[in-house]
């Protein structure tokens, strides 16, 4: 499990890093950087690899938008029945379970802002168990997932030096 | 423009040879699409923690002259870095000095001990400063070789050859730029009692000690008799990722110290106060990330050395700082052919051994302070390179 950790840790910054570095960069063979990336993703420890895309560079314009959510915890599931419903919708990215003032966060994105308002209005608070919402449209994204949002800097580093 | 003005320029500053690393950067630095593994600092910016107190040492309006020394809270925390570093405790009153980057501490140590006609030790390949900084101290500089089959560390019969009745000083400089050989805790015993027997004083340029890959960094004013005799010089430049702030300091014997303040009262007063206040950070709270970077250049330290191997050059395992050596043998050219062609041919910079000093003609120093990206396309288009210029 430690050799495990250190691939993730290794992937979490850079998931383009190939195998055969991974290996190189540990003192380990290919083939178990394999063998444990392959147990990783089966066990879901690793969930997917996706790229963080700064899609303003394109100017394309897809709304985002955090909701607070209140509900009411159920018998047996607690939160996690109504949180797993809330998930399987496509146009819910990401949904967390908060402490304070609401109980669900959950991230939403869509083509406009007229689509998540009627995803709020129809799909979301109609579930029996949510009590009240609250949209937060993100207006810019400045930094996420690591990554500052800006444009590429070059290296300012003399390019021979001694 | 008169003609000649070059007849006024001193004797002394006339023979000491240009830096072989100039030439080469007006070939390269007029090249588009170079990926450059000639540079000599980290690919890190500084810490933003780092950055940020600067910017409110500023807003407080810290922005005036400090003790030529330093400021005191910065020699205190020096001295506390230095006694869990390395176990040597040093006085922040009496045998710290901050200084404008290792380089002015160089340059002040050789002044303050050089009579003319004393003769500095350089183990070379080595850093490119030690000998002209010896040159303008009015000594000789004498090369003492170390090589690729001896890790590159300092032999004591290697050294027992070089010392006269002049020798007066050695330069240690380990982990050492450009090879990434470094001195372990046997290595240095052996020279210890030489050094003694022949009373010199020996300069210690520690900078990377934090980029030591196996084991602990081990400096020789740790060793019994040593501490006096030696004056240690370490700085942010590598391990924090700091080079542009020009900040570093020396440790040594009150007396010494003493000798090196004098000179650096009248000639830098002190080191700019932004950049003690930004130095005073890193050693409070810049451990953390600072272990961050040295574990990413550990990463990119095997991906360079299995890379050269497996296009079949030979390269020593460097155990410290961010260069890798490979010998360039295989090709029958030497350095600066080499780092020429390969900059022309490929669009690859690195720097030629030679620069460092003899035993360098053979081999050209990488740096692996740039992505793993970068690295492993450099090493596509070096082994294309060596595919077309390998030896018979």
């Amino acid at each position: 499990m430690e050799l495990a950790k250190k691939i993730l840790k290794i992937l979490e910054h850079d998931a383009k890093i190939s195998p055969k570095s991974i290996a190189t960069m540990l003192d380990t063979e290919e083939e178990k950087v394999l063998q444990v990336l392959s147990y990783l993703e089966k066990e879901k420890f690793i969930l997917g690899y996706n790229a963080v895309v700064n899609w303003d560079r394109f100017g394309e314009n897809g709304v985002e938008a955090m909701i607070d959510v209140k509900v009411t915890p159920a018998r047996e599931v607690g939160f996690n029945g109504v949180a797993e419903r809330i998930s399987r919708f496509p146009e819910v990215t990401s949904v967390y379970l908060m402490s304070g003032a609401y109980d669900l966060s959950i991230v939403v994105t869509a083509e406009t802002l007229k689509d998540i308002a009627l995803f709020v209005s129809h799909k979301l608070s109609t579930l029996d168990e949510v009590q009240s919402t609250t949209t937060h449209f993100i207006l810019k994204r400045y930094k996420q997932d690591n990554f500052i949002f800006e444009k590429p800097q070059e290296d300012r580093r003399l390019v021979v030096s001694p | 423009m008169t003609s000649n003005m070059g007849k006024y320029v001193s004797k002394t500053v006339q023979t000491i040879p240009p830096s072989g690393i100039r030439k080469f950067f007006d070939l390269v630095s007029q090249m588009e699409g170079v990926i450059s593994l000639g540079v000599g600092e980290p690919d890190f910016v500084t810490p933003w923690h780092i950055r940020e107190a600067c910017f409110y040492s500023l807003e407080k309006g810290y922005t005036m002259y400090t003790s030529n020394q330093g400021l005191i809270e910065l020699r205190e925390e020096i001295a506390l870095y230095m006694r869990k570093h390395i176990g040597v405790t040093y006085s922040p009153e009496r045998e710290i000095l901050v200084t404008v980057g290792v380089s002015e501490a160089v340059d002040l140590a050789l002044r303050a001990v050089i009579e003319p006609g004393d003769e500095v030790l350089v183990p070379g390949p080595s850093y490119v400063s030690y000998a002209p900084g010896t040159a303008l101290a009015y000594g000789v500089p004498v090369a003492v070789d170390t090589y690729a089959e001896d890790e590159y560390r300092l032999r004591p019969d290697m050294l027992e050859k070089s010392i006269t009745s002049k020798s007066k000083v050695l330069i240690l400089t380990y982990p050492n730029n450009p090879t990434g050989g470094i001195m372990r805790q046997e290595d240095l015993q052996a020279l210890v009692d030489i050094i003694i027997k022949n009373d010199l004083i020996v300069i210690s340029d520690e900078i990377y000690s934090e980029l030591t890959y196996n084991g602990k960094h081990v400096s020789i004013a740790a060793f019994p008799g040593m501490k006096d005799r030696t004056i240690v010089f370490n700085g942010f430049s590598k391990a924090f990722a700091m080079t542009g702030w020009r900040i570093g300091y020396a440790c040594g014997h009150p007396d010494l110290i003493a000798a090196m303040n004098k000179i650096h009262q009248y000639t830098i007063m002190c080191a700019p106060i932004m950049a003690q206040q930004a130095a005073l950070e890193a050693l409070r709270h810049g451990e953390s990330e600072m272990r961050k970077m040295v574990e990413n250049y550990n990463y990119r330290r095997k991906i360079m050395v299995a890379g050269l191997r497996e296009i079949g050059m030979d390269c020593f395992e460097p155990q410290g700082a961010f260069y890798a050596f490979p010998s360039i043998a295989i090709t029958g050219m030497n350095s600066e052919e080499f780092s020429e062609k390969l900059i022309l041919e490929e669009k690859v910079a690195v720097v030629p051994g030679s620069a460092f000093g003899r035993t360098g003609y053979h081999h050209v120093r990488c740096c692996y302070a740039a992505s793993v990206a970068d690295i492993e396309q450099a090493l596509e288009r070096i082994d294309s390179f060596l595919a077309r210029h390998r030896k018979g």
